[in-house]
């Protein structure tokens, strides 16, 4: 190479188009992402998450969470199982119209203790006859589409995460690195707010023998007052503080705990779809309201209803 | 241009000084203090609750602070100082604005000194790799720029025009740095893309630093670097230019892994990008073998060996990640210590160990002070065990982690655990590591001290004689 101008354009082709790749071109596909809709519930997904919470997000990456922990599901692929709900007034019409469909199906005893599973197949599509075939006799059919995987059979999900999960994070940490357990529904798993600060000041004292570290600098160990304040950890044994003390979260442990509870990435999308639905967990808003309550001792609908009236 | 007449190796070695003291030196104490952020992190796993008190040494902070005092700290201005120092000589050309580039340096130091207090007290970016905040990250942009700009016009100065394959890899790495820079701190700090975009930047960031920018500075000093000390010529350029596009182009691809919420197109097309590096490393395993067989130069612990143990490091390292880019192996490796081992040996083992050779190459021809080979050869023994053994177990350490966790019925705890092993052998590697940056800040810091003491020397000297005599001598 004789001249230095090859070597610029060399430079300036091979990195423009690698930028074209994977700066421009995912930007052009998901850059745009809106909220959408859960399939087929309809409902909006994903909502952002409360003040707190987003407070509590910075606070996870200020501590550098997501060197150990990672916030994405994976999947192997999925299980479609075709349930029958019921055979319809005339069963031996849904009997034979089965029978075209795949011999081992029309099997009497098939029908016999409904709702009862039919068989699973690889995909959707080829569940179409069967369901057809079943509807068009007069019976009821149910098509479910189960993920599988280490993943979820270990239930940090039920289905892998994708895009949607993260449009309205900044910054987003999905995390490459499992030191920990993967966090993407550990507030579905976990959703017990004084588990979670107990955990955090004593990792060990919740799950023995475990790996993670303390975070005792996010909690204020401080005299006891007249009484023992109401937000106080109940720790036991080893892990208690001395006679005389308690340990009481600070803003940051409280604002990393909503945030904790806050992730559940399981709402069934078109593009990775669960059924049956997982029980809609309870709105955003209602677990951070129920987290501040159990901090306070508070029911959560007392705390609803005084921050009803001071509104 | 008028064509100036080839100035000597000394003068440009002298011209070379003042920016080289300056990068290397913070190199060094750089370096010094991530090994002792790596030890405070690796502590973690022994004692997970030795820093529960203390914040700034925690995992989530230690861990971001050793990798950016590694990475930002001792290697870009390495990479930098002996990039100056091999277009000033190959182009047979003074440095340009030596002062300039020394205020660089400085500039530089001090952004990575700001990045550092940022992430202790968890201003961290949040994105592995590019942990600085945005003011910290822009010093750093300014301070590249500042010395990129006189590095080209002391290239557009040299009177030698027929270029050597190592001037290519300096010139594309000082082009490559400002690019990948400013698309990261633009679309992630000031105008943050949308969501899993975020995502790709990083990545696409993270791996042109690695999987690019360090290849192509160690590059630039192995083919330098093994020639001359061979006493061989390069064998051959063509081979060097064979690499040099291959790493442009399949590099530039790499970095994205098989998990993750992106498209999966994008993944695919990294994951393909990764294994065809292999191209380029065993390009790299031929000239390194070429060049250096039949030639009788025993390496005893100098340069020689520090080069051509890079090298092999990073083909090494190359071979690993292409293995596990294969869909059926990142099932397994993919979310374990695997790949930080891997990225551990290409930092470590190829560009630390390639950039010692080259620093102690070239500080005695700048300072004029020898230095004890004895230290170079303990320094290489230590880091090059310390490299082996951080890098090595936690590759087996992921593998092992990898199956328990792909097996749904072993408890979390236990694939946690699995890699217990792995950490045990990293902290002793980490601690050679420590040990033999300590030997390194000496041998700079000895030479500097030493140069600076020789140069009072002689102008008391001369002050003396001005006094005694009064005629300037």
């Amino acid at each position: 190479m004789k001249s230095s101008s090859i070597v610029f354009l060399a430079a300036f082709i091979a990195l423009s188009a690698s930028w074209g790749g994977f700066v421009l071109a995912p930007q052009l596909q998901l850059g745009r992402a809106d909220q959408t809709k859960t399939v087929p519930a309809e409902e909006k997904y994903p909502l952002a998450r409360p003040g707190l919470a987003q407070q509590g997000a910075e606070v996870y990456r200020s501590l550098g969470c997501v060197y150990c922990h990672s916030q994405q599901v994976g999947q192997n692929g999925v299980k479609v199982e075709v349930v029958l709900l019921d055979a319809g007034t005339n069963a031996d019409n849904t009997i034979s119209a089965l029978a075209k469909v795949n011999a081992q199906l029309g099997k009497p005893e098939n029908f016999i203790g409904l709702p009862k599973k039919l068989t699973e197949v690889a995909d959707i599509g080829a569940a179409d006859s069967i369901v057809k075939a079943v509807t068009e006799s007069g019976g009821k059919i149910e098509v479910n589409v189960i993920p599988t995987g280490a993943d979820i059979s270990r239930g940090w999900g039920k289905r892998r995460t994708v895009a949607q999960d993260f449009i309205y994070d900044s910054v987003v940490q999905p995390g490459t690195r499992r030191a920990g357990p993967d966090l993407a529904n550990v507030g579905s798993r976990l959703a017990d707010a004084n588990w979670q600060l107990r955990h955090l000041y004593a990792p060990q004292a919740e799950i023995k023998g475990s790996t993670m570290p303390a975070y005792r600098f996010l909690f204020e160990k401080r005299k006891v007052g007249k009484v023992t304040s109401a937000d106080a950890l109940k720790l036991t044994g080893e892990f208690a503080p001395p006679a005389g003390f308690e340990i009481v979260p600070t803003d940051d442990a409280r604002a990393l705990v909503a945030y904790l509870l806050s992730l559940h990435a399981e709402a069934p999308l078109f593009e990775s779809p669960v059924t049956p639905p997982p029980a809609p967990a309870a709105s955003t808003n209602t677990t951070i309201v129920a987290v501040r309550a159990e901090i306070k001792n508070y029911t959560a609908s007392e705390l609803l209803s005084v921050e009803g009236t001071a509104k | 241009m008028t064509a100036t007449p080839p100035t000597s190796p000394s003068k440009i070695d002298s011209s070379c000084r003042l920016p080289l003291f300056a990068l290397f030196g913070g190199a060094a104490v750089w370096l010094v203090l991530s090994s002792l952020f790596g030890l405070a992190a690796s502590m973690t796993f022994h004692k997970p609750s030795m820093f529960a008190d203390c914040a700034m040494f925690s995992y989530g902070r230690a861990y971001p602070a050793w990798s950016h005092l590694l990475v930002y700290g001792f290697a870009i201005p390495s990479g930098l100082g002996v990039g100056l120092w091999l277009l000033a000589r190959l182009g047979r050309v003074e440095l340009a604005k030596p002062f300039l580039i020394a205020v660089g340096a400085k500039l530089w130091h001090l952004g990575v000194l700001v990045g550092l207090v940022a992430i202790s007290a968890g201003q961290t970016s949040g994105y592995e790799w590019f942990e600085l905040p945005r003011y910290a990250a822009v010093i750093l942009f300014l301070a590249f720029v500042l010395m990129a700009i006189w590095a080209f016009v002391t290239y557009s100065r040299r009177p030698e025009k027929s270029l050597y394959p190592s001037q290519w890899f300096v010139l594309a790495s000082l082009f490559w740095f400002p690019w990948i820079l400013s698309t990261a701190v633009l679309l992630l700090q000031f105008f943050p893309v949308r969501g899993v975009v975020q995502v790709a930047v990083a990545w696409w960031f993270a791996g042109n630093l690695l999987n690019v920018w360090l290849t192509l500075s160690g590059l630039a000093v192995t083919f330098y670097l093994l020639p001359k000390l061979t006493e061989r010529p390069l064998q051959s350029h063509y081979l060097a230019l064979f690499v040099f596009w291959t790493v442009l182009i399949f590099g530039s691809w790499t970095g994205i892994p098989m998990h993750s919420p992106l498209p999966a197109w994008m993944s695919t097309l990294s994951s393909a990008a990764t294994v065809m590096m292999i191209v380029p490393a065993l390009a790299i395993v031929t000239i390194v073998i070429k060049t250096c067989c039949g030639a009788n130069k025993p390496c005893g612990g100098g340069p020689l060996c520090y080069s051509k143990f890079g090298a092999w490091c990073l083909v090494l390292a190359t071979f690993v990640a292409a293995i596990a880019a294969c869909p059926a192996v990142a099932r397994v490796t993919d979310f374990t210590w695997f790949t930080h081992g891997h990225t551990t040996l290409r930092l470590y083992g190829f560009f630390a160990m390639t950039m010692f050779g080259a620093i102690y190459y070239i500080l005695p021809r700048i300072s004029g002070v020898a230095i004890c080979p004895r230290r170079i050869k303990g320094h290489f023994w230590l880091a090059m065990l310390g490299a082996l053994l951080l890098a090595l177990p936690m590759i087996g350490a992921g593998i092992k982690q990898g199956l328990k966790l792909a097996d749904a019925n072993v408890p979390f705890l236990d694939t946690a655990k699995a890699a217990m092993m792995g950490f045990r052998m990293g902290t002793l590697g980490e601690l050679l590591i420590a040990i033999g940056s300590l030997i390194f800040l000496a041998n700079i810091l000895l030479s500097i001290v030493t140069y600076y003491r020789a140069m009072a020397k002689t102008a008391y000297a001369d002050a003396i004689a001005i006094q005694l005599t009064g005629v300037k001598p």
